[in-house]
């Protein structure tokens, strides 16, 4: 393992990223967020789900460096009198967990079909990619939201809390999967006719065995790329979803749904209770697409 | 654009080629026939590895309507000595030293504008690949037409004549109504044509031609060989043929540069380097074409591999694998040495000694 | 070409026909539409009627058949909502979208596509290196942030332009406009900004890339060996190639301004179809959702032909591949 880690450390990429700032800066802004998300039970000064310890007096209160702002609420309060620090640490939890999980989900059933698609060919392959083709001609918010909607009118209303979760991954990974697939199939095409593939058929490796263990590790690298792009973009459906109301459920805010109970506030003055969500919004979408425009660029085979 | 100087734009003798465009700027010269005089030319490669020295003082001459085949391994560095020429170097290459001359005018270290004028209209090019080399969504005519008007002074229909003009030139049938068709609709070998018709459109004095027949088939390459020799004879213009095909240089040039590991190993007339080589890679490569004339059991194989650029050995590039190697070989480079009407870069040849072999 | 063509015809009517398949199918089985219709007070007897009127105990391909026909002339029945005929609702609401997102798509178009053969040649330059920062800023940016964003400074600091509605409009036969009013153009300027700076930096992201790729290719090689002008190679042959997969992309993304109108809809209160789809999501007003995803399948398909057609006469390659290849050596 350390021998594997050093090796990595010499390697192409991680001189690139050394050697790239942004690259560097993006990092620890991500690891930075990662740490307040997945922290946030430790490190959130306040727990805003715990209706004993919120304050209606403290409602409404501004960031600290305001006149009428106190260290307690570094970044202000809400109309509840919930911490909007601890409360945005949860929300970028939920937006990234369901994030990451929507380009787990994604990933995994576009590289699957993916591989079938390129390395069955014929019908199997038609069929697969002019679903993908006819899928990608509408706009993968649309498919999620249409998914949404109709989870939510065929579910009975209660069943709504419960399984609004799964929808809303399904959802976006659902309407992101042809990209993965086309990318796998176009590189397993041409992984397809090399010779270790054949070497291997004649020794009489089974086609799942070829598909996986060897056709596999010689696609992912546009498909790394491709999922940090993704991961943004689920990011950001599920923020667009929330606030149109049909993402998460209220009780489990995400940054999306913050952002849209602070936007009733707008008006009144107190911007930070939208403000702030939205900014942290942007810096995690933010740094997740410098580190994917760094890698894109690291791994493309061009003279360095 | 109009030339002053020359009302005959049209005229193509080799005359020309001693009148530079800029009369002020011509600058003496070891022999003002000479179209071209690559003088110690290097180029470096600045990676993160360190910087790679690609060309190593490379040195030679095109006399004026000569064909010079330029011979070598792959990445011996005959197509980056194309580039240089042609002032297109792509970054992280460049040119660190050395002069490269054109009709006695030196054209290294020109600003872009400047040489933008110079190619095409006094250096030809002709690359690899005829597929990619031609745009895809303009039609023959219009790419020819265009390289013409943009050099010479003429209307675009007198162009447009010129360049049907020169699609007959290469043997394009019907040229009348193929000018006005896109690339892909011609086959392989007619697209070479077309891309040589375009290298000669605007009458320039030297070609530089990097591996034109390398990727069409076997049974077409002759012709084009044939019709680029002919073309450049009849319009005056020099050529640097560059490739790794023997044989190609011994049917068609008239001297021959032998490139090792980005130096010149032997350049001679291509007679006398055939048949009696001096530098032992050139007799390696000589014993490895194959001849309906003799009879041989094996073809002869040099062995080992050219070193990599960030590996070339001290000394003499080849003495890894050289059969006559000495002591001397593996401390010392050897100098370009002139015998008679060739040079050697070799310690079998010293300095000041002519040797029969 | 004429075969492609009827192929892509068909084509498109298969996906209209599965789209409409999927209406019918929430139209028909999510909920049940007599009660949808009659609500709660509805007597049996009623219920009955209406089950026979409107064919519910007929075989499932004639309904799927009636939905059709009905379909097609634009009949989707009552919204649940609004007690309104759906086909009424979208007609009165397509106006408002379709001037928004062509207002979108031509801002982006406009702004987007120089900027990003600026970026393209002048690839070291500082404005360039601001430019992709800026840009990068905008894919990252989810449009209904840029939105609220646009509101606190334009609208509520500064007050210089309304946030919310349409202004006043005009009627020209069933269309309504607000193109021919002051307000109807001081409406317009933050909805579509914010609905097309995603697009912006979209479309010079992708047209810088492109245009980079095209640069690095053997004919532009060729065409700088030939010493041709600058300009005749950055314009003539280089802009010319990046435009034909530009094209493309910027077709879909048409489909996709269409689809991200709900949220700026929704952000400006803007009434269009967007917000009437996303009230219609929150309220399960099947019908409003089904014929709300039929008529955006229709113009999705129909860009899409559009596109297709355009990139064959565009590239020549298309064209003559489909006619004789004429050979020869």
């Amino acid at each position: 393992m350390r021998a594997a880690l050093a090796k990595f450390w010499e390697g192409d990429l991680a001189w690139s990223w050394r050697h790239t700032p942004v690259a560097i800066v993006a990092t620890i802004l991500l690891a930075i967020l990662l740490i307040a998300s997945f922290g946030a039970d430790v490190l959130a000064p306040h727990n805003p789900f715990d209706l004993a310890t919120i304050n209606l007096i403290d409602a409404l209160k501004p960031p600290v460096w305001h006149a009428d702002g106190t260290q307690e609420y570094l970044l202000g309060t809400d109309s509840q009198g919930r911490d909007l620090l601890s409360a945005l640490m949860y929300g970028m939890r939920v937006s990234l967990l369901i994030g990451l999980a929507a380009v787990t989900g994604a990933m995994f059933l576009g590289i699957v079909l993916g591989l079938i698609s390129g390395y069955a060919g014929g019908r199997i392959d038609a069929l697969i990619m002019r679903i993908a083709d006819v899928q990608l001609s509408f706009p993968a918010i649309l498919i999620a939201l249409l998914i949404d909607g109709v989870a939510r009118v065929v579910v009975p209303g209660d069943m709504h809390e419960v399984i609004a979760f799964p929808v809303l991954v399904g959802a976006i990974a659902l309407a992101g999967w042809p990209q993965y697939a086309r990318t796998v199939r176009g590189s397993t095409l041409v992984e397809k006719n090399r010779e270790y593939v054949q070497a291997a058929r004649v020794i009489g490796i089974s086609s799942p065995v070829i598909m996986f263990r060897h056709v596999l590790p010689n696609v992912l690298g546009p498909v790394l790329v491709l999922a940090t792009v993704h991961l943004a973009t689920a990011i950001i459906t599920e923020a667009t979803l929330s606030f149109l109301g049909v993402g998460v459920p209220p009780t489990s805010p995400s940054l999306g749904t913050l952002i849209r109970v602070g936007n009733d506030f707008l008006f009144s003055g107190e911007w930070w209770i939208t403000i702030f969500p939205g900014a942290a919004l942007v810096l995690l979408v933010l740094s997740v697409n410098l580190l994917g425009d760094w890698l894109r660029d690291a791994l493309n085979p061009r003279l360095s | 654009m109009t030339n002053t100087t020359n009302n005959q734009a049209l005229s193509n003798s080799t005359d020309d080629a001693t009148t530079a465009v800029n009369a002020t700027d011509r600058v003496a010269t070891n022999d003002p026939t000479n179209v071209l005089e690559v003088k110690n030319l290097s180029v470096e490669f600045t990676t993160r590895h360190g910087t790679l020295k690609a060309l190593n003082e490379v040195s030679f001459s095109i006399a004026a309507g000569e064909v010079v085949g330029v011979v070598g391994e792959s990445g011996a560095g005959k197509s980056l000595t194309g580039a240089a020429i042609i002032g297109l170097l792509e970054p992280p290459g460049r040119i660190s030293g050395g002069e490269i001359l054109l009709a006695g005018r030196r054209i290294d270290q020109l600003p872009d504008d400047q040489m933008r004028k110079i190619r095409g209209r006094e250096i030809g090019a002709i690359f690899q690949d005829p597929l990619t080399s031609l745009n895809p969504l303009y039609t023959v005519g219009h790419q020819i037409t265009e390289t013409i008007v943009t050099h010479l002074p003429l209307t675009w229909s007198q162009g447009r004549n010129r360049a049907i003009e020169l699609l007959e030139a290469t043997g394009i049938p019907a040229a009348r109504e193929r000018i006005d068709h896109y690339p892909h609709q011609f086959s392989g070998g007619m697209r070479q044509r077309v891309v040589i018709a375009l290298a000669l459109a605007a009458e320039p004095k030297l070609i530089v031609a990097d591996e034109p027949t390398t990727a069409l088939d076997v049974s077409i390459q002759a012709q084009i060989i044939e019709l680029l020799k002919k073309l450049c004879r009849e319009h005056g213009a020099a050529v640097m043929l560059i490739t790794h095909d023997m044989g190609v240089i011994a049917e068609t040039a008239d001297r021959v540069v032998v490139m090792y590991a980005g130096r010149i190993a032997e350049v001679g007339k291509v007679r006398d380097v055939i048949h009696a080589p001096r530098h032992p890679y050139t007799v390696g490569l000589m014993g490895s074409i194959p001849s309906i004339h003799q009879h041989v059991e094996r073809l002869v194989q040099i062995d080992g591999t050219m070193p990599r650029l960030n590996a070339i050995p001290q000394g003499c590039a080849f003495n890894p694998r050289c059969v006559k190697v000495m002591d001397r070989c593996k401390i010392e480079r050897p100098e370009l040495q002139t015998l008679g009407s060739s040079q050697v870069a070799c310690w079998l040849y010293p300095e000041g000694e002519n040797n029969e072999r | 070409m004429f075969a492609f063509i009827l192929r892509r015809l068909l084509q498109a009517a298969g996906v209209l026909l599965a789209v409409a398949l999927l209406a019918f199918v929430l139209f028909q089985y999510v909920g049940d539409p007599v009660m949808i219709m009659l609500g709660q007070e509805g007597t049996p007897a009623e219920r009955d009627q209406l089950r026979k009127d409107l064919g519910l105990s007929d075989p499932v391909i004639v309904q799927f058949y009636h939905f059709l026909t009905n379909a097609i002339q634009g009949d989707f029945g009552l919204s649940l909502r609004q007690g309104q005929k759906v086909s009424t609702l979208l007609r009165e609401r397509l106006p408002a979208t379709l001037e928004l997102s062509i207002a979108a798509a031509l801002i982006a178009l406009l702004v987007g596509l120089p900027l990003g053969v600026y970026t393209a040649l002048k690839r070291h330059g500082k404005l360039s290196q601001a430019l992709l920062a800026f840009s990068l800023l905008g894919v990252s940016l989810p449009t209904f942030l840029i939105g609220i964003l646009l509101i606190l400074i334009f609208s509520v600091s500064l007050g210089w332009l309304p946030s919310y509605g349409r202004g006043d409009t005009m009627k020209l036969g069933w269309w309504t406009t607000g193109l021919l009013t002051k307000s109807g153009w001081t409406h317009l300027v933050l909805p579509a900004v914010t609905l097309s700076l995603f697009q912006v930096a979209l479309v010079l992201r992708l047209v810088r890339s492109e245009m980079l790729e095209v640069l690095r290719t053997d004919y532009i090689k060729f065409a700088r060996a030939r010493g041709l002008t600058r300009r005749a190679i950055h314009f003539g042959h280089a802009l010319k190639n990046t435009l034909v997969p530009v094209i493309t992309i910027m077709g879909l993304q048409l489909g996709g301004i269409i689809a991200f109108a709900i949220v700026t809809e929704t952000v400006f209160q803007w009434p269009g179809m967007g917000l009437l789809f996303i009230q219609a999501v929150q309220f399960a007003d099947i019908p409003v959702m089904a014929a709300y995803l039929c008529l955006i399948s229709l113009i999705f398909v129909l860009i899409n032909l559009t596109v297709d057609l355009l990139y064959f006469a565009v590239d020549p390659r298309l064209r003559a591949g489909l006619g004789k290849h004429s050979g020869g050596h």
